[in-house]
């Protein structure tokens, strides 16, 4: 479930309040705050959305888990989803990269 | 088209769609492409709601030409369907889906390989919901995101004329919207379970649709499961095609790819932990499994888990209706239901006509809900346009959690939750039926509905939810106690093989009372055999 909102990258930019499917954030007078985490469907959306790579959905969908942000930035985990699926500047040749057609037929 | 009030935004227009996942969008799309002004309601965001976005679907895709491919998967699919399909609507919702889902290109990129050739079939949920929400837009349509339908409105005939929801990021404000006539295309339900995507999905649109009189139809069809790494959402199971397995002394079980294997994973998860490994998935694929499926990969990297090389614990999620194939009766070829005015598309429709007594999980499912949203949608339109009696007064429709039969009191939302994950998740209650697990059932869950029905008042999204998941749960238990057989995903220890005097549909309908029919009943089945069944 979502863990952290970094708020040394968040521009409170709030599209990730707009587009979580369950609600969970809060818009605030700054940057927005993880209100219902319990309600979050671990769907990794928020993570995907953020133009700034400052949220982290951990894959545990039971439990909250203590997560160390330092590290994550240090090892680019932050933001590796939105790189996986094509949508930065620098991996916008992998959005069309959908080869299972190889696999499976057209 | 929207005037503001102090206490309810009140919006008319010709169609409202509810829900704004796969279904939904597309259903928007055709009643706008129809001429009709068209709003559409989701509980959450256009774009990210529903089971499509953070999954991968491919379409059931079958060119016209040779016919001969077309009739061969038919012929295949009303085999597999158990007596439960039909082959008119298979061959519609190829068509649609040929003809409908190139339409996309200019929102959504689609693949082309090495010769040049478009790759339809296939698409990737979050670019394609993305693409799907801009699609919706470019058509004019005005979307209310975060914006939960709690009830529908009937006009004296009854026939359906509305919706009311609370804008949830806007103080819950109330709204109201009068509209010619309704789609609903809310989704299904996994009744809570960790499916991917489907925290939203509440059954909420069955709830309505039989607030509103309409029956349903095949919500004994709920014991479908997915695999995932334990603890995790991710329900994308093609690798597991390609695992071995092995129980906690690392000794491998033998649960072969092929229809059979959910029965054999949940009877050795039943002895105890399983855990898997990919060691078997091609190298193709492997290469190809960050771009085919991201999030699939993304679990086991953020875990420091080598799927290929370390064995990782899983478990099944129950799918419900999603993966299961329940849902409100399709009443005609429009998708109308059998209340005037109101439609149904998606996982919010049964999909026996298209899957059969299987699942329809894959590509039928995606097919069905963008050919299912392009008919309602157009239809819904078409109604709308002779709907002339637009000032007439607007019933409220809601009951159970907002307008109780008795003393209102507090229902402990939470714990209600709990009992009906406690009734359709387990294996021994839900994929491994007996007679006495289902009486046990539904007195658990009618006990339930009472307080519910009988108490609960607040019209919260968080009760309304409780109540769909609550009446979802007690039509699947009713229906599965009177299949007394087993056939497709519909498993009953009692009675493992078919019957072929139920060899038809199972209509399920009531809301303080649960009641059970033969959908076509056959010289062979006497009326009363199916009657009354809680």
């Amino acid at each position: 479930m979502i863990e952290v909102i970094d708020t040394e990258r968040c521009t409170a930019c709030d599209i990730c309040v707009n587009v979580c499917p369950t609600n969970v954030f809060d818009k605030t007078d700054g940057i927005p705050v993880i209100a219902r985490q319990g309600d979050c469907q671990t769907c990794f959306l928020c993570e995907l959305y953020c133009p700034e790579d400052a949220l982290f959905v951990s894959p545990f969908a039971e439990a909250p888990q203590a997560v160390d942000v330092a590290a994550l930035k240090e090892a680019a985990v932050l933001g590796s989803y939105r790189r996986a699926v094509g949508w930065t500047d620098e991996n916008r040749h992998l959005r069309a990269a959908d080869r299972s057609y190889r696999l499976f037929g057209h | 088209m929207v005037s503001s009030s102090l206490e309810e935004l009140s919006i008319t227009a010709d169609v409202l769609i509810v829900g704004g996942g796969m279904a939904g969008a597309w259903a928007a799309v055709s009643a706008a492409q129809a001429g009709a002004r068209v709003v559409l309601a989701d509980k959450g965001y256009c774009g990210t709601s529903g089971v499509t976005a953070a999954a991968g679907p491919g379409h059931w895709w079958v060119p016209p030409d040779p016919p001969t491919a077309r009739d061969a998967v038919v012929a295949n699919r009303v085999a597999a369907g158990l007596g439960l399909g039909e082959a008119e609507w298979m061959y519609r919702i190829l068509d649609q889906t040929w003809r409908t889902l190139p339409t996309l290109a200019p929102s959504y990129k689609f693949g082309v390989d090495d010769e040049g050739r478009v790759n339809y079939r296939a698409v990737r949920g979050p670019e394609y919901m993305r693409a799907l929400r801009q699609h919706v837009l470019n058509h004019g349509v005005t979307i209310l995101d975060h914006s939960p339908v709690i009830e529908l409105l009937a006009r004296a005939d009854g026939s359906i004329g509305g919706a009311r929801g609370q804008r949830r990021q806007d103080g819950g404000r109330a709204y109201r919207i009068e509209a010619g006539a309704v789609v609903l295309a809310a989704g299904g339900t996994s009744f809570l379970s960790h499916l991917l995507g489907s925290r939203t999905n509440t059954g909420d649109g069955y709830l309505m649709a039989a607030e509103a009189g309409a029956e349903l139809s095949g919500m004994e069809f709920t014991a479908a499961y997915t695999i995932a790494p334990a603890h995790s959402t991710m329900t994308r199971s093609m690798a597991y095609a390609f695992a071995t397995y092995s129980d906690a002394d690392g000794n491998e079980l033998d649960l072969p790819f092929g229809p059979d294997q959910t029965v054999r994973l949940a009877r050795a998860l039943q002895r105890g932990p399983v855990y898997c490994l990919l060691d078997r998935l091609p190298d193709d694929i492997k290469v190809r499994l960050h771009t085919i499926s991201p999030n699939v990969p993304l679990v086991f990297d953020r875990w420091g888990v080598d799927p290929y090389r370390d064995r990782f614990e899983v478990t099944l999620h129950n799918d419900g209706t999603i993966r299961g194939i329940g849902g409100v009766r399709v009443h005609d070829l429009d998708c109308a239901t059998s209340v005037p005015g109101l439609f149904v598309a998606g996982d919010n429709a049964s999909r026996e006509k298209v899957a059969g007594a299987i699942s329809g999980g894959g590509n039928v499912n995606s097919a069905w809900a963008l050919s299912s949203g392009t008919f309602a949608g157009r239809a819904a339109a078409r109604v709308a346009r002779g709907t002339k009696a637009r000032l007439t007064e607007l019933r409220p429709l809601g009951r159970a959690g907002l307008r109780p039969r008795g003393l209102p009191k507090a229902v402990d939302v939470a714990s209600a939750r709990d009992v009906v994950r406690a009734q359709m998740h387990p294996f021994d209650k839900n994929l491994f039926r007996t007679e006495k697990g289902l009486t046990e059932s539904a007195r658990v869950l009618e006990d339930l509905w009472r307080e519910v029905a009988n108490h609960g008042q607040d019209g919260s999204i968080a009760l309304r939810e409780t109540a769909a998941l609550l009446a979802t749960a007690r039509w699947s238990v009713a229906t599965a106690a009177a299949r007394k057989e087993s056939r497709g995903l519909h498993r009953r220890e009692d009675y493992p093989a078919r019957d072929p005097q139920l060899a038809g549909r199972l209509l399920s309908s009531g809301l303080d009372q649960v009641r059970v029919a033969l959908d076509r009943p056959s010289a062979s089945v006497r009326p009363d055999q199916l009657e009354a069944v809680s």
